[in-house]
């Protein structure tokens, strides 16, 4: 037999016995022999995510949506496998803030804002009460069941007794009790509870022993093994479209797909798994093998929920017996007494980790978040200058428990039967997905501000009351259902379910999309709209740049005040005791002898504000610090100071840029031009060191003849005479030379003199025949004139005319045969201007040769017989004259076929000025 | 019986001037006005001593210097290179190319004939080829 007072002594023994685990922990803890500082103990704490819902509740899905329970479980697998990096840095962070809870995270990110902290904290206690009241709804129920053993029967609904008979009435009160008993003994500076993470490990593991022993039970004592129990269920049609891939026809890849998304929020966002995983870390190199410690507990939960719902519906006729109560009334009938009250345990166990942890952190939160920032603002209270506000810290987060459970009782009196446990969970799931967006925008992004968190979470909330909170009291009966189906005022496209027509999903899944679309667009939108202050700034830099920090967070007080005073403040909340004791410490590590030699300097402050943090949150400590530490408060004037700075320096490092690419360019510039430069030093070089060679060769003959006509005065005359004949010519040669170098080089310089006048060609052109006919005579060359009779005048300087007109005749005169030497000097006018072409029957000059002919010092001749006379520079010294006029000067030739050197000048009316205007430069 | 010397220069009044000092120096001379024709008459000329103008048309100096070098029948032929331009790296061409001594125009003829004669006169002061020490340019 199971007598009620057998149940009641088995659970109070058990709790006893979390009770021992806890004070051991908490003793060796106070010795520095921390119990739960390990891998396992941490992964097993993650596992109170696990609660009665788990236990009882995925047996209940599984028989109704078949796999569809899983989504729940493959979410936070997800997130510890892949996700591990996001809540280590969630760990940093909160380790160095002395974060104390998932508001005060909040808060903290976005500028230590108490209007955020107070927000998370009033949406995760309605968010979670549902959750509460789910544990509730198990451990009575599941006590109800058991108490009638060996009987099977349902319990009557909820709401149906009067309060004081009710057993959920009662488990609510006693869990207050434990709650209060396992996380507000002591206040510590920072909010961490080992003995309570020691006794919530011992938990996960009862749960997980029982379950796997009413799944070992089930599958081989009453069947013949898993494959017996799914044969079985194959036979049964309702039973077999349960094990299709997706789990019946309630799932769809969106569900599964939003499911599995929620769940992942869930894990890290629910606030007891922020409490477990976050603040009640102590190393992070735990978080790597709870990685994949945590997902194989999972699967270990979840091995034996199908067989477990495949058996139940087996035996049971359906409809009589709860699938919610499967693991518990299985063994039930088969008059397994100590199976059935170890399965009670298990739940028991599942439901009471749950509730200490999740009251111990929305009471955290209530307190530091909601109450204090409230007190410390009424006047009326004095609290600032109270001197021991410890006891009314811990009075604050007791009363917050005991409200937390009775809330949890009434939302399990008015809504509790509506819905399975699962989808009762998955309200709250619903509800701490809201925090992700600020969260994890806040984690990575540093823009994210305050209007945009305030706004975001604003906006999720109210979609999840609107979708998910308001269709659950409806179907209670306390709105009407018309609500839900017809929408308020019969207003269709506003139904709960099938907001703006969005059809098709389940609620939850309609919620979730809904709600995020909302959270993340006003998240997103407020940030970018709103600037953020300088206080969110130095917050936000802190929270996205936590690896990149040394030691302490850095806090912007700039004012200061006396050790001892902060020590009193300190004092006020932890104790004068423990306040001394930190001090001394401080003052220790600081090299000071004591408190008093300490500066009230801003480390001080900061330390100071930091063991208030750990204790009401970092908002309050802020707030006040801010009463005892002469703050300069950062005012309008002085933070547009910082910012116009900042934009200096933006400027400033921009103008830089500019400057640095004008420097490139000036430098490409520079490099160019040297080069340029490098071109004509190597050219000018190449001139000088080929005049040199030209200038030496006359030179050389000059001197030896001069020595030789000396050194031998018994030379004949007729030698004497030819020598000296020599001499004289390469004396000539000389002076020749140097006048066209000069010349030239007063050509290219711009230096020389033009005197330019309106000039008739064809007076000129008969002019330098004339001048020649000496040495065609001389050299047997036959010269022939044809000109027009009249041409256009031109713009040039006659001497310099003449000078080209001469160097084209005796050129041709030298390089024409002699006797047989024909030239033709030619005159016509055409359209723009003037031209003359002289043309040879002599050697002519190859293709290659005659680009080169114009070169300096170039000179082209048949040197096997005879070298040419010429400098070198006369083409040259023509072709400059010719452009310096705007005209043209070249040649056609054959060799062997003679040569037509031409050039051409522009009328004086077309291009007179331009003559004139170099004529001037 | 008198030494030959082969002179190879392109400039008409300078290598009238060059064939002047060598013919009274008492030597028997030849004339080269290009590279080629230079290459042309060695073998057939034979000269104990070639003034060699470093710049000349068709093959240069220094190339017919090489072939001279090259050439073992002509192991007994001195080179004086004749050098117009006033920069060492020519000197030193010259030299690397195997010449056995040179002068820049405008040359002094006293010293122009001295070095002749030099060349010719004493074998021993005769250099090998490749024992001038090399210069890193």
């Amino acid at each position: 037999m199971l007598q009620g007072w057998i149940i009641v002594a088995a659970s109070f023994a058990y709790i006893g016995l979390l009770f021992a685990i806890a004070w051991f922990a908490d003793r060796r803890a106070a010795r520095g022999q921390s119990v739960v500082s390990n891998a396992w103990v941490y992964s097993l704490s993650l596992a109170v995510y696990a609660t009665a819902w788990t236990f009882y509740g995925s047996v209940g899905r599984a028989a109704t949506d078949g796999v569809g329970f899983l989504p729940i479980y493959i979410g936070p697998t997800l997130t510890m496998l892949l996700g591990w990096f996001v809540l280590r840095k969630m760990v940093r962070i909160a380790r160095l803030n002395r974060t104390t809870s998932l508001a005060d995270f909040v808060a903290s990110r976005y500028g230590k804002s108490a209007l955020i902290g107070g927000l998370v904290t009033v949406i995760a206690v309605i968010g979670i009460l549902p959750y509460i009241s789910l544990q509730l709804k198990a451990v009575s129920t599941s006590f109800q069941i058991l108490l009638g053993y060996p009987e099977v029967a349902m319990p009557p609904p909820a709401g149906s007794m009067v309060v004081m008979q009710d057993t959920a009435f009662y488990v609510a009160l006693f869990m207050a009790l434990f709650a209060i008993a396992f996380g507000t003994r002591q206040l510590d500076a920072a909010e961490r509870h080992e003995g309570m993470v020691a006794a919530i490990a011992f938990e996960s593991l009862v749960k997980l022993v029982a379950f796997l022993a009413v799944g070992i039970y089930v599958a081989y004592f009453m069947y013949d093994g898993l494959g017996d129990i799914f044969a079985r269920a194959s036979g049964r049609p309702d039973l077999e479209v349960l094990m299709a891939p997706l789990g019946g026809a309630a799932g769809s890849y969106a569900n599964w797909v939003w499911l599995t998304v929620l769940s992942m929020f869930a894990i890290v966002f629910l606030p007891r798994q922020f409490q477990v995983a976050v603040i009640e870390n102590t190393d992070e190199r735990h978080l790597r093998r709870a990685a994949w410690l945590f997902p194989l507990y999972m699967l270990a939960i979840n091995v034996f929920v199908l067989p477990i719902a495949f058996g139940g519906a087996l035996h049971f006729p359906p409809g009589t017996v709860d699938a919610d109560t499967f693991v518990l009334t299985l063994p039930m009938t088969q008059k397994a007494e100590g199976l059935a009250l170890f399965v009670f345990i298990g739940g028991l166990s599942a439901a009471t980790g749950m509730v200490i942890v999740e009251t111990v952190a929305l009471s955290t939160m209530i307190c530091n978040d909601l109450v204090m920032p409230l007190l410390l603002r009424i006047r009326a209270f004095r609290l600032s200058e109270q001197r021991d506000l410890s006891s009314l810290l811990l009075d604050i987060r007791r009363a917050a428990i005991i409200a937390l459970l009775m809330g949890g009782y009434f939302y399990y009196l008015l809504a509790g039967e509506a819905y399975a446990l699962v989808s009762i969970g998955l309200i709250s799931f619903a509800a701490a997905a809201q925090f992700a967006p600020a969260v994890i925008g806040g984690l990575y992004w540093r823009g994210g501000n305050r209007t945009g968190a305030l706004a975001g979470l604003l906006a999720g909330f109210s979609v999840w009351i609107y979708t998910l909170l308001m269709p659950a009291f409806a179907r209670s009966g306390w709105l009407g259902v018309e609500f839900v189906e017809r929408g308020p005022f019969g207003v269709e496209l506003l139904r709960p379910h099938q907001l703006f027509g969005l059809a098709g999903l389940d609620p939850i899944t309609h919620a979730m999309i809904w709600s995020m679309i909302a959270n993340v667009g006003a998240y997103v939108l407020g940030s970018v709209i709103r600037r953020q202050s300088a206080a969110e700034h130095a917050q936000a830099t802190l929270f996205v740049d936590v690896y990149q920090q040394t030691g302490e967070p850095g806090s912007s007080w700039r004012g200061a005040t006396s050790a001892s005073a902060l020590q009193t403040l300190v004092g006020r909340f932890l104790g004068p005791a423990r306040a001394v004791e930190l001090f001394t410490a401080y003052a220790r590590l600081r090299g000071a002898r004591s408190v008093d030699e300490l500066e009230g300097d801003r480390d001080l402050v900061r330390f100071a504000e930091l063991q208030l943090a750990g204790t009401i949150g970092a908002a309050s400590a802020r707030t006040m610090v801010a009463t005892v530490a002469q703050e300069e408060p950062l005012g309008l004037e002085e933070v547009m100071t910082i910012i116009d700075e900042a934009s200096q320096v933006i400027a400033y490092s921009h103008r830089l840029e500019e400057k640095q690419q004008e420097l490139e360019e000036a430098t490409r510039e520079l490099k160019a031009a040297n080069e340029r430069l490098k071109e004509l030093d190597r050219l000018k070089d190449d001139f000088i060191s080929t005049v040199t060679h030209e200038l030496r060769t006359p030179l050389t003959s000059i001197r030896a003849f001069s020595e030789i006509l000396h050194d031998n005065p018994d030379l004949d005359p007729g030698e004497r005479q030819r020598f000296l004949a020599l001499v004289i010519r390469e004396s000539e040669r000389l002076t020749r030379l140097i006048n066209q170098v000069l010349d030239l080089a007063k050509i290219e310089s711009g230096l020389a003199e033009w005197r330019t006048a309106e000039l008739d060609l064809r007076e000129i052109v008969l002019e330098a025949i004339h001048a020649t006919s000496a040495i065609f005579k001389s050299r047997g060359v036959t010269v022939e004139a044809r000109l027009a009779p009249a041409v256009a005048p031109v713009m040039a300087d006659r001497d310099r005319l003449m000078q080209v007109l001469l160097n084209l005749l005796s050129n041709a005169a030298k390089f024409c045969t002699p006797g047989t030497g024909r030239v033709e000097v030619r005159l016509e006018g055409h359209a723009g201007g003037v031209r003359v072409d002289v043309e040879d029957n002599g050697v002519g000059i190859s293709r290659e040769n005659q680009a080169l002919i114009f070169e300096k010092f170039r000179q082209v001749g048949d040197t096997l017989t005879e070298k040419p006379a010429g400098t070198g520079l006369g083409l040259a010294i023509c072709r400059r004259i010719v452009g310096h006029f705007g005209g043209r000067l070249w040649v056609e030739s054959e060799p062997g076929r003679g040569s037509v050197f031409s050039f051409d000048l522009p009328a004086a009316a077309a291009a007179g000025g331009a003559g004139r205007l170099v004529a001037n430069a | 019986m008198a030494k030959r010397v082969l002179i190879a220069e392109d400039e008409p009044s300078i290598l009238a001037s060059l064939e002047f000092l060598m013919r009274r120096a008492g030597y028997e001379t030849r004339n080269a006005a290009d590279g080629e024709e230079a290459l042309q008459l060695l073998p057939v000329f034979r000269p104990h001593l070639v003034l060699l103008d470093i710049m000349l048309p068709r093959r240069s100096g220094l190339d017919v210097c090489r072939e001279i070098r090259a050439d073992a029948s002509l192991s007994g032929t001195r080179v004086l290179m004749l050098t117009a331009k006033g920069g060492n790296r020519d000197h030193e061409r010259g030299l690397e190319a195997g010449a056995d001594d040179y002068v820049t125009k405008p040359f002094s003829t006293q010293d122009l004939v001295a070095r002749a004669q030099a060349l010719l006169a004493d074998p021993v002061l005769r250099l090998a080829p490749g024992a001038i020490p090399r210069q890193d340019p």
